[in-house]
């Protein structure tokens, strides 16, 4: 999947802390939400990044769509470095890249119609005025499914799966390169997530943006995305392209996290083997050292004392794309298992 | 004993808001046997929250419930406020979705676990702070002891939802109502409270009731799953014959909108139901889901669907019922 | 089944009605809007609601009580009470809504700047603010007042300062809560600069809690003005205001009580229905029940 094109997205060495508690003078406490990520999209790709709470991965959108600042490391969009630039220098760079949130609710201003929602974009970067803007509005609200009439209402007059439809609306309108989805379709009921994911799906094969698709569901990731990132407490613990992440998943979190997720199916789900992982998430204030997973990792006696002391790097281990960062699990050497079959964790029956 | 623990029949709740009524169940009836773990499913607006709530009579004022509510015989909706008392908390006992908000935040755990046991039980300071550290240890907290002295914010989500299964359990109910139990956690976290109500299904017995819209929370740990769509159910079956067979049109949609991982889905397309959730204020004279249903006909536009046996042991509420 | 009109326009109209609808199952807020519309307009209209003019002296009635002529007595002059209490009525509300005006427009920017650029400027705002709410709001106003010195425009100007803290207060914590909301973000995922954030997303979504708060700080201000005029402060004899009036009772208690009784009335009455109003408003616009 990676030509030789320019990536749209490159993010290097990213980290971004929050200081909470203190005064203004200092003194508050750490919060480590992001710790040293580094990944791209190439042009056309959509990337799902997994991750529980306190991963960092909605963190790590709000990076790169730059609504927050990163405390260190680069964030490239289509070549130009855009980490530290000012709101003003990062205007231009705003038509490029575009966001949908993960609450229908608060997601949209209650006193804007729908079709002042979608066309504040055009408007803003002047893409179209006055009775441009409107044309192009209806455009979008076709191409997102919704009835032109509707952009004369306001967000309360329409339903969730409604409004996420406009949130799309409104970040396609400028026609942006990368878009970022943070759980755009968690908030949703089961049968409208499924329009709002076919629709994405339809929408980004017919327009060809690149997807940064940010979720904690893996059954959604694996339905939409080309390559998959799992975080843990603000780290890339793996990244490989779809299928070979599914079938072989080698960090003992990716597999405890594909054995944890329930499959609609009761003869599937209650003839697996699971792994229940103990313990709770740490605080991403004082993450554990080291490997950050060792707390919960069934497998930490095997790679204790040195799971205390160093953290495992993002390797390379099947030469083809598959990055880990384990101490369990070496290049060419047979991976880890929480279970029998990797089958069996992710519940993929031939049925 | 025989017979059902818990009889739902004919409950109907009514809200009457400033916008006017809103029906948000209509004619609802269940029943639970002890030791069955009961799932029912449905989205946001099917009622199956309102209809958990009018079982412990926790909802406001406003609400007008009819019908009829058994407990081991004794009619709930006609219960005096002393019976309910009784009844809520030792026989029949709630979780709810947010154990952020369902713990008070200024009294310490064990105290408020202790005072759920002392209002129901005659016992001791000494002995219900025993059973509190017991009931700690029986959801698998560990330290139990020292977690019992600590104040709701120093928890996990993961461990106040324990906390407050645990609080549910303290009497020794027969029967626990889990209202969208692990909505709120992550998945890992999510698997180990299934697995702590199953492990107490089996280890004490008692019957649950599982309000979710999550269907593989339900092919997880429910023995019998009843489908709810717009405040009526829509079907109902062991858990194996619903998903292997099911017959409602809304049934066959939910289950074809959920993406699997590691399955084949990914050149498919997910099933989409088109149309969105009827509005609540006026009941319908005509089956719910007409509007969304690609079986629909003159008759599903003039008449209610009644629940009818399809199958052994599996009822639907539709004229058009079948795998497709 | 749809239950989603076609017809583009309307969607305001549409809201506006459902509010309308709300508000008018509240008896107490109606009869408030009721008392306050009629006291307004009986203000604005006194030349031709009172009966008498204020200054209109009748030496063959004073200090009398209630009769056919004078419907709630006169004065030590002979002035007909009721209709000084309808003229008194202009002092009164006028100093109210301007007041009420000034704080907003004062109070709100600052607010607004503080909440959204946060930073030092923020901490000065919130600390300085946090300094004059110690100040009860009465006695600001006075010592406003004495150091600008008597008159209703000076009384107006005092109490309308006195009443900024609080709207601040208000101001800058709606505006920090909404500036967390996704569709700021949004916004500023479009590129918007912050005058565009701040004119579209943030203030807008506040003026329901503006609309509540002026309805709750003019009564404070009429009780103000009231208070202001009684000490000398604020409208000057021979004037009528209804703090005036209370002051120019206060010989004649025994005899004629109802001098002090029926402006007092009227203060109290006029008050209350502005406060209930504004409770009634904040039930109406609760933006829980717009979900």
């Amino acid at each position: 999947m990676s030509g030789d094109a320019q990536p749209v997205l490159e993010v290097e060495g990213l980290v971004k802390h929050f200081t909470v508690g203190g005064r203004v003078g200092g003194g508050g406490r750490i919060v480590h939400a992001v710790d040293g990520v580094s990944f791209s999209i190439a042009p056309g790709e959509v990337l799902g990044l997994v991750g529980e709470s306190g991963s960092g991965k909605t963190t790590v959108g709000y990076c790169v769509n730059r609504l927050y600042e990163p405390t260190e490391g680069t964030i490239r969009l289509d070549g130009a470095d855009i980490t530290h630039l000012s709101r003003r220098g990062l205007r231009p760079h705003r038509r490029r890249m575009h966001i949908v949130f993960q609450d229908p609710y608060s997601s949209l201003n209650p006193r804007m119609t729908c079709g002042q929602i979608v066309g504040e974009p055009l408007r803003l970067h002047g893409l179209a005025r006055r009775r441009g803007v409107d044309a192009r509005v209806v455009e979008l609200f076709d191409a997102v499914g919704l009835r032109s009439e509707l952009r004369f209402r306001y967000p309360h007059e329409l339903s969730g799966g409604q409004r996420q439809r406009v949130g799309l609306a409104r970040a396609l309108s400028v026609g942006p390169d990368l878009l970022i989805a943070d759980e755009p379709v968690s908030a949703l009921d089961v049968s409208v997530q499924a329009s709002v994911l076919n629709l994405m799906r339809d929408l980004q094969a017919d327009l060809g943006f690149s997807c940064l698709f940010i979720s904690h569901d893996l059954a959604t990731v694996e339905f939409l995305c080309d390559r998959v990132a799992v975080m843990y407490l603000g780290k890339l613990v793996e990244l490989a392209p779809r299928e070979e992440l599914f079938a072989r998943p080698q960090h003992p979190y990716t597999q405890a996290l594909l054995s944890a997720a329930v499959v609609p199916d009761p003869e599937i789900q209650r003839n697996r083997r699971r792994v229940v992982l103990e313990g709770d998430i740490p605080s991403p204030i004082e993450p554990p050292s080291g490997c950050r997973f060792r707390t919960r990792c069934p497998l930490e006696h095997e790679s204790a004392p040195r799971s205390t002391d160093e953290e495992p790097p993002l390797v390379d281990v099947t030469g083809a794309g598959h990055l880990v960062a384990c101490h369990l699990v070496r290049r060419g050497a047979e991976a880890p298992r929480l279970a029998e079959a990797p089958a069996e964790l992710a519940g993929a029956a031939d049925h | 004993m025989s017979g059902p623990l818990l009889e739902v029949e004919d409950l109907s709740v009514r809200f009457d808001t400033d916008e006017g009524s809103v029906h948000a169940v209509d004619r609802m009836s269940l029943s639970l046997e002890p030791r069955q773990v009961l799932g029912v499913v449905g989205e946001s607006g099917c009622g199956k929250s309102v209809t958990a709530l009018s079982i412990v009579g926790l909802l406001p004022k406003t609400a007008k419930v009819t019908g009829s509510v058994r407990f081991e015989g004794l009619e709930l909706l006609a219960a005096s406020k002393s019976e309910l008392r009784r009844v809520r908390g030792r026989q029949i006992s709630f979780v709810f979705q947010e154990p952020m908000t369902s713990l008070n935040p200024v009294f310490r755990v064990g105290h408020q676990i202790e005072e759920v046991l002392r209002e129901h039980m005659n016992l001791s300071r000494a002995a219900a702070r025993q059973r509190v550290v017991e009931l700690l240890d029986l959801v698998h907290i560990p330290d139990p002891a020292r977690r019992a002295e600590e104040y709701p914010h120093q928890l996990s989500g993961g461990m106040r939802q324990r906390v407050m299964i645990a609080m549910a359990l303290g009497c020794d109910p027969k029967i626990l109502i889990a209202d969208e139990p692990t909505t709120a956690l992550d998945v890992t976290i999510q698997a180990g409270i299934l697995d702590l109500l199953r492990e107490l299904r089996d280890r004490l017995g008692t019957a649950i009731v599982l309000i979710t819209h999550n269907l593989g929370v339900v092919a997880d740990i429910a023995d019998r799953v009843v489908v709810m769509y717009a405040g009526r159910k829509a079907e109902e079956a062991p858990v194996g014959e619903l998903f292997a067979h099911p017959q409602h049109p809304y049934t066959i949609g939910l289950l074809g909108a959920v993406p699997r991982a590691g399955a084949a889905a990914r050149n498919g397309r997910l099933q989409e139901i088109p149309g969105r959730v009827p509005s609540l204020s006026e009941l319908p004279t005509h089956c719910a889901f007409a509007d969304r249903c690609p079986r629909a006909d003159e008759q599903s536009w003039s008449e209610v669907p009644v629940l009818r046996q399809v199958r052994p042991d599996h009822a639907v509420a539709c004229f058009h019922p079948g795998e497709q | 089944m749809s239950y989603v009109e076609a017809t583009p326009l309307g969607a305001r109209a549409r809201r506006r009605r459902i509010l309308r609808r709300r508000f008018l199952r509240r008896p107490a807020a109606v009869i408030s809007l009721l008392i306050v519309v009629g006291a307004v307009l009986a203000a604005a209209f006194a030349r031709w609601v009172a009966p008498y003019s204020p200054d209109a002296t009748d030496f063959n009635a004073l200090l009398s009580g209630p009769s056919r002529e004078h419907l709630l007595g006169t004065d030590d002059l002979g002035r007909d009470t009721l209709s000084r209490i309808i003229w008194g009525a202009r002092a009164s509300i006028q100093a109210g809504f301007l007041a009420t005006v000034l704080a907003m427009v004062v109070a709100v920017p600052i607010g607004l700047i503080g909440g959204y650029y946060r930073g030092w400027l923020d901490t000065a705002i919130a600390r300085v603010t946090d300094v004059l709410l110690a100040f009860p709001f009465l006695i600001l106003a006075v010592g406003l007042a004495a150091i600008l010195g008597p008159s209703l425009l000076n009384a107006t100007l005092a109490l309308g300062i006195a009443a900024v803290p609080p709207l601040i207060r208000i101001a800058r914590g709606e505006t920090l809560a909404l500036r967390e909301e996704d569709y700021v973000r949004a916004a500023v995922a479009n590129g918007a600069n912050d005058a565009v954030i701040i004119g579209r997303h943030i203030l807008p979504n506040m003026t329901s809690t503006l609309l509540v708060q002026a309805t709750l700080t003019i009564p404070a201000a009429i009780i103000g003005e009231a208070v202001l005029s009684f000490l000398g402060l604020g409208v000057q004899p021979p004037t009528p205001s209804w703090g005036v009036m209370l002051n120019a009772a206060q010989p004649y208690l025994n005899e004629a009580p109802g001098l002090a009784v029926y402006p007092g009335l009227a203060i109290v009455i006029v008050a209350l229905a502005f406060n209930l109003l504004g409770d009634g408003l904040r039930d109406v616009l609760d933006p829980r029940t717009e979900r």
